[in-house]
C-alpha cells in the first residue's frame, strides 16, 4: 500500500522534497512554515485543519537538580490543616489503580471523597485486567537497577516524548508502591525464602517487575478498592457506582463539580467539590476492537476537553504484538497473550500465501518464513513492541496471513478479505524443553488460548496478530497532575504525561499507583490549601447550562429514532482508525480518514437508534453518548497524527522511515507534546506545543538490528 | 448453528418478570455466549425491541462483572465465567434458558442485571488491612513462607462475581466470604484484624439477607475461579476461634 523505501527527506534542511506520499509533484512548503499556517487546504501538515496557538509549559516542576525536583515540590506545597480538611471536597472520577488509590489516601488525609465508576462495584475498574506485572527500582537482584535505570529506560522506551521531570518522579517514587502494596496483603509472587520475586519484562535487561501470576492488575486493584471500601467504612468516601460523569462543571474558570447520571434510574445528578480527579482511563476503544474492557471510553476526558482542557498528543497509540486474532464480525473485544510468549514462541508465516489453508504442521521448514529472526537477527522475534506489531502487519498486508479470512474496508473503502493472523509455533520449545516445562511456564496462557480459540496451543501453532492496548495520549496536565483547567487533575492512563510515545510493559500500574498514592495527595493538598472556594449554587448558571447540556443531549440520542444500532457506528468508526491511524498512518490515509469520520458522524446524529426511556437502565443509550465522544477524538487522533510527520513509537508514519524501513525520528522538529485546545462545535482545534527539554538524558535514536 | 433462546426480562426492579423465547440464526461456534446475546440485542434493535440489558465488562474472565444463569447452571455449563463460555459448548438446535442471578440480597435492576453491591458492603465491614498510605514498612522487612503466599494467593483470585450465592441453595455468600478471609488470613500482614475481621463479615453477610451454609458445595463447584471448598472451613474455625476468645 505504501512505498517502504520513501523516505522523508532532512527536514530541518529547509529545502523542498517531492512529495512522496501520493507520487503528485505537489511541492513541500520550506520548512521553515511547515508549522506556520498554511493556506487554506495547502498545509501538508494539516494547518488547514487546525489552527497554531501560543506555546505553554509546565510551571510547577521546580528548578534544580532532577533528583531534588520532587522532595522540593513536596516541601513547597501548601499545607492544609488537619482540621480543615473534611471541609474540602474531592471528586474522583474512576476506580482503577488511579481512582482507588487516589481516593482511598485522601480519605484517609481527611478530605470529603466523592468517587464514580460506571460498573456495579470499584472492584471491576479496567486495571483488573492487566497480566504482566508492575516495574519498580527495588534493586533487590542487585543487577544493577537504580532509580535512574528505571527513569532511563522509561524515557528512552517512550522514543524521548514524555516529559523528564514526570518519569524521574515516577521512578522515584515506584519502591514505595510495592512497600504500600504488599502492607495491604497484595500476594505478589515469592521466592521459598519468603522474600519478593521479580522477571524482567520487554527488552529491559534488569529484573525488576512485581507480579502476581498472571493477575497482577487483579491483585493491586484489589489491594486499592479494599483500601477505599475501608475509607467508605470510615466515612470519609462516598461510592457512587453505575454512575457515569457526563459533563464537567466549570465556574469562575475552576473546576467544581460534575453531572453524572444514575445509569440505574436514569436520574441527572449534579455533585460539587471544590476539585475533580479525572482517573477514567484511556480511551483505546476509539477503534472498537481493542484489549479494553467493553465500557472503556473517552467520556470524561472529552467532555473537559470541550470544556477548556487541553488533549495531549491523542494519537499515541500503543499496539500489542500477541494478541488472539479476530475471528469474524461478531468479535466484540481482543484478547491480550502476554508477551513472555515471545521468550520460546517463534513466529513465522508460510512463504506461499497458497499454504494459508494447509494445517500449519504439515507445512515444511524451508516453506517457512520466520520473518523477525529474518529482519532482525539480533532480537529476533524479541524486538520491542511496534516493530513486532508492524511486521506481522506487513506479512498480512502482503497476503501471507493464516487463519480465518475476515472482512475490512480497505484503503478505498472498499470491503475486502483479509487473513489476519501469524504463527507463533512452540513446537521447537516443546521438543527442546519438553511439554511439562513448557505447560510449567506458559499452561494458564495455553489455556486461555484454547478455550477462546478452541484450538490446543500444544499441537497446533497459536496465532496472534497485534491489537489495540494502551493509549498514550490523555489530557494534558503540568508537574502536579493538574490540567489547564484550575482545579481540574487527571491521573493514570487519562493523562498524557509520563509514557511518551510508547509504552514499556508494566508501566502503566506503576504511573497509576504512584499517581494516586503518592503524587496526588502531595500536588492537590496545593491547590485544597487556597480552599474551601466560594459554595456554588445549583441553580448557578453553569451548573444549569451543564445540566442542560446533559438532557439535551440524552433526549436528542432518543428522538433520532434512525435505523442504525448505535454498535454499527462504533464498529465502523473502529475500523476508519484500524486502517488509516493504526499501525501505520500516511498523509493521503489520514486525510481521507477525517473524511469519512465527518460523514460518519454526521450520519450518526441523524440516523441512529437508540431505544427505550431515560429513566432506567438503558444500555444502548451508555454506549451512544461514548459512541458520540469516540467519534469526534477520532478526527482529532487523526489531525494529530496528520501534523506530527515523524514516526515515534507506535506511531509509524509511512513516509518518516529509514531505508531499511525503521521508524525514523525527527528531534529538531517534533520534540515537543502536542497539546490540542477544543475549537468550538464546527471550529477547528488549536495547537500549543510544550518543548520536551531534555537535561538529565541525551536524545539518541533507537535502533534494534 | 441455530438456538432457541428462552430470556428472562424484566423492566425494572419493581417489575413483574417473564420469560420470552427468541430464535438466533447463524451463530458461530467461535462466538462468546456474551456476543451470541450482542447478535441477538442488534437484531432485537433492529426489529424495534429494546435490546436486552446484561453485564459485562472485561469479557476476559476477570472483572467479575458478567453472571448468568445458563439453564440452570451458574456461568453454563463449563467452569469458566460467562463471558468466556463460547458457543461451541452447545450444539445446533438446542434450547437455553438464560436468567439472572437468583438470590435475595441479589436484587434484579433489568433483565439480567442484578445489584450485587452487598459484596462491597461485606467489604466495607472488615475485608482489608488498615494501613495508611506512606506508613508502609519495607515491602522485604516482613517474609511471607512461600506456602502461605500461595494459599493466601489461591484465594485472592476470587473475582466477586456472585456465582457462588447463585448456585446455593440457601443464597450463602460463604466461598466469597471465605476466599476473603482466607487471603488476607494467611499472610502476616493481617494477623492483627484476623478475628475481628470475620466477625464484623459474617455479621454483615446475616444482615444482607444472605443465607446461612449448609455444606452443599454447590458454590465450589460453580466458581469460575476454582475457590476450593475449604476456605468456609478456614473461616469457621476463624469465626469460632474469634467467638471463643470474646465469650
Ligand atoms: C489486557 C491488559 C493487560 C495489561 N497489562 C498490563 C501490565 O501487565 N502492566 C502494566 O503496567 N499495565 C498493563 N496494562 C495497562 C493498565 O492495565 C492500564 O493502563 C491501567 O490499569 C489504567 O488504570 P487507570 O486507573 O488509569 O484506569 P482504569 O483502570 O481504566 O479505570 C478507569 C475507571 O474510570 C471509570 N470511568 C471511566 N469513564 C467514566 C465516566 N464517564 N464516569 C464514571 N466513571 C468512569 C471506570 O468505571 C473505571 O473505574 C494492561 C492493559 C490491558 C488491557
Ligand atoms: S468465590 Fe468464586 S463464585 Fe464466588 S464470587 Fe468469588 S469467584 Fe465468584
Ligand atoms: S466480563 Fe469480566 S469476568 Fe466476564
Amino acid at each position: 500500500m505504501t512505498d517502504k523505501n520513501a523516505q522523508l527527506d532532512d527536514l530541518s534542511d529547509g529545502g523542498s522534497q517531492p512529495d512522496l506520499v501520493d507520487g503528485s509533484e505537489e511541492i513541500n512548503p520550506p520548512v521553515a512554515d511547515a508549522h506556520a499556517p498554511a493556506p487554506a487546504g495547502a498545509g501538508r501538515d494539516g494547518t488547514d485543519l487546525f489552527t497554531p496557538g501560543e506555546p505553554i509549559a509546565d510551571t510547577k516542576a521546580p528548578a534544580g537538580p532532577i533528583a531534588d525536583k520532587w522532595a522540593t515540590r513536596q516541601f513547597d506545597a501548601a499545607l492544609v490543616n488537619p482540621a480543615n480538611r473534611r471541609k474540602l471536597s474531592v471528586i474522583i472520577v474512576g476506580t482503577g489503580l488511579a481512582g482507588a488509590s487516589a481516593g482511598a489516601t485522601l480519605g484517609e488525609a481527611g478530605y470529603h471523597v466523592k468517587s464514580f465508576c460506571y460498573q456495579d462495584s470499584p472492584r471491576r475498574a479496567h486495571s483488573i485486567a492487566a497480566q504482566g506485572g508492575i516495574n519498580a527500582a527495588k534493586n533487590y537482584k542487585e543487577d544493577g537497577d537504580s532509580i535512574y535505570r528505571l527513569f532511563y529506560d522509561t524515557v528512552k522506551g517512550g522514543d524521548y516524548r514524555s516529559r523528564e521531570t514526570n518519569v524521574y518522579r515516577l521512578a522515584e517514587v515506584s519502591a514505595n508502591i510495592i512497600d504500600q502494596c504488599v502492607a495491604q496483603g497484595v500476594p505478589f509472587a515469592r521466592e521459598y525464602g519468603g522474600l519478593l520475586d521479580n522477571r524482567s519484562f520487554g527488552g529491559v535487561q534488569v529484573s525488576r517487575t512485581f507480579y502476581a501470576r498472571g493477575q497482577t492488575g487483579q491483585q493491586l486493584l484489589i489491594g486499592a478498592y479494599q483500601a477505599l471500601e475501608r475509607q467508605v467504612a470510615a466515612g470519609t468516601v462516598e461510592t457512587f457506582t453505575r454512575h457515569e460523569m457526563l459533563e464537567l462543571i466549570v465556574v469562575d474558570g475552576r473546576a467544581r463539580g460534575i453531572i453524572a447520571r444514575n445509569m440505574v434510574t436514569g436520574e441527572i445528578e449534579t455533585h460539587l467539590a471544590d476539585a475533580v480527579v479525572l482517573a477514567s482511563g484511556g480511551y483505546g476503544n476509539v477503534f472498537f476492537l481493542s484489549t479494553n474492557a467493553m465500557g472503556s471510553n473517552v467520556t470524561a476526558s472529552w467532555r473537559a476537553h470541550r470544556k477548556g482542557a487541553y488533549f495531549a498528543n491523542p494519537c499515541y497509540t500503543q499496539i500489542h504484538p500477541t494478541c488472539i486474532p479476530v475471528s469474524g464480525a461478531h468479535q466484540s473485544k481482543l484478547t491480550l497473550m502476554s508477551e513472555s510468549l515471545r521468550n520460546d514462541g517463534r513466529i513465522w508465516v508460510p512463504k506461499d500465501p497458497a499454504d494459508a489453508d494447509k494445517d500449519p504442521r504439515q507445512i515444511p521448514e524451508e516453506a517457512r518464513d520466520y520473518y523477525l529472526e529474518r529482519i532482525y537477527p539480533s532480537f529476533g522475534n524479541l524486538v520491542p513492541r511496534d516493530i513486532a506489531s508492524r511486521a506481522a502487519k506487513y506479512q498480512c498486508d502482503d497476503g501471507k496471513g493464516v487463519g480465518p479470512a475476515v472482512e475490512e474496508i480497505d484503503a478505498e473503502g472498499n470491503s475486502r478479505m483479509v487473513r489476519r493472523g501469524v504463527y507463533l509455533d512452540f513446537a521447537e520449545a516443546i521438543s527442546r524443553l519438553g511439554k511439562p516445562a513448557v505447560e510449567a511456564k506458559y499452561g494458564n496462557l495455553f489455556d486461555m488460548y484454547q478455550r477462546i480459540t478452541g484450538e490446543n496451543p500444544y499441537e497446533v501453532p497459536m496465532r496472534i496478530y497485534p491489537a489495540v492496548h494502551y493509549t498514550m495520549g490523555g489530557l494534558w496536565v503540568d508537574y502536579d497532575l493538574q490540567s489547564s483547567i484550575p482545579g481540574l487533575f487527571v491521573a493514570g492512563e487519562a493523562n498524557f504525561s509520563d509514557h511518551g510515545a510508547n509504552r514499556l510493559g508494566a508501566s502503566a500500574l506503576m504511573q497509576g499507583l504512584a499517581d494516586g498514592y503518592f503524587v496526588l495527595p502531595n500536588t492537590i493538598r496545593d491547590y485544597l490549601a487556597k480552599g474551601p472556594f466560594e459554595k456554588v449554587a445549583s441553580d448557578s448558571p453553569d451548573v444549569v447550562a451543564a445540566r442542560a447540556q446533559v438532557t439535551d443531549r440524552i433526549n436528542k440520542f432518543l428522538s433520532i429514532q434512525g435505523t442504525r444500532s448505535v454498535d454499527s457506528y462504533h464498529k465502523e468508526l473502529g475500523a476508519i482508525m484500524w486502517e488509516y491511524c493504526g499501525m501505520e498512518r500516511t498523509e493521503v490515509g489520514l486525510r481521507k480518514a477525517i473524511g469519512l469520520i465527518r460523514e460518519l458522524r454526521a450520519d450518526f446524529w441523524t440516523n441512529v437508534r437508540v431505544l427505550g426511556a431515560n429513566e432506567q437502565l438503558n444500555q444502548s443509550l451508555e454506549k451512544a453518548g461514548r459512541v458520540a465522544d469516540f467519534l469526534e477524538l477520532g478526527e482529532l487522533m487523526c489531525i494529530d497524527a496528520l501534523h506530527r510527520r515523524e514516526s515515534c513509537g507506535g506511531h509509524f508514519r509511512a513516509e518518516s522511515q529509514t531505508e531499511d524501513g525503521e521508524a525514523l525520528r525527527h528531534d529538531d522538529l517534533f520534540a515537543y507534546v502536542a497539546a490540542w485546545e477544543w475549537g468550538g462545535e464546527n471550529g477547528a482545534p488549536t495547537l500549543h506545543k510544550e518543548d520536551l527539554e531534555y537535561e538529565a538524558i541525551e536524545m539518541k535514536q533507537r535502533s534494534y538490528k | 448453528m441455530n438456538l432457541t433462546l428462552n430470556i428472562w426480562r424484566q423492566d425494572g426492579p419493581q417489575a413483574k418478570g417473564r420469560m420470552v423465547t427468541y430464535k438466533v440464526t447463524d451463530i458461530s461456534p467461535d462466538m462468546s455466549f456474551l456476543e451470541m446475546l450482542d447478535v441477538l440485542n442488534e437484531q432485537l434493535n433492529d426489529g424495534g425491541e429494546e435490546p436486552i440489558a446484561f453485564d459485562s465488562d472485561c469479557r476476559e474472565g476477570i472483572c467479575g462483572m458478567c453472571g448468568l444463569m445458563i439453564s440452570g447452571d451458574a456461568h453454563g455449563p463449563e467452569k469458566t465465567t460467562t463471558c468466556q463460555l463460547h458457543m461451541r459448548s452447545f450444539s445446533d438446535g438446542e434450547t437455553i434458558t438464560i436468567e439472572p442471578w437468583r438470590a435475595e440480597a441479589f436484587p434484579v435492576i433489568r433483565d439480567l442485571v442484578v445489584d450485587r453491591s452487598a459484596f462491597d458492603r461485606i467489604i466495607q465491614a472488615g475485608g482489608f488491612i488498615s494501613v495508611n498510605t506512606g506508613a508502609a514498612p519495607e515491602a522485604h522487612a516482613v517474609p511471607v513462607p512461600k506456602v502461605k503466599a500461595d494459599r493466601a494467593f489461591e484465594a485472592a483470585e476470587c473475582i466477586g462475581c456472585g456465582a457462588c450465592v447463585a448456585a446455593c441453595p440457601n443464597a450463602s455468600a460463604m466461598l466469597f466470604m471465605g476466599a476473603k478471609v482466607t487471603h488476607l488470613g494467611e499472610l502476616p500482614q493481617g494477623q492483627p484484624e484476623r478475628f475481628s475481621r470475620v466477625v464484623d463479615m459474617v455479621s454483615q453477610h446475616d444482615g444482607e439477607g444472605f443465607g446461612g451454609c449448609t455444606n452443599v458445595g454447590a458454590c465450589s463447584t460453580a466458581c469460575p475461579k476454582g475457590i476450593p471448598l475449604d476456605v468456609i472451613s478456614t473461616l469457621n474455625m476463624d469465626l469460632r476461634h474469634a467467638l471463643s476468645r470474646k465469650a
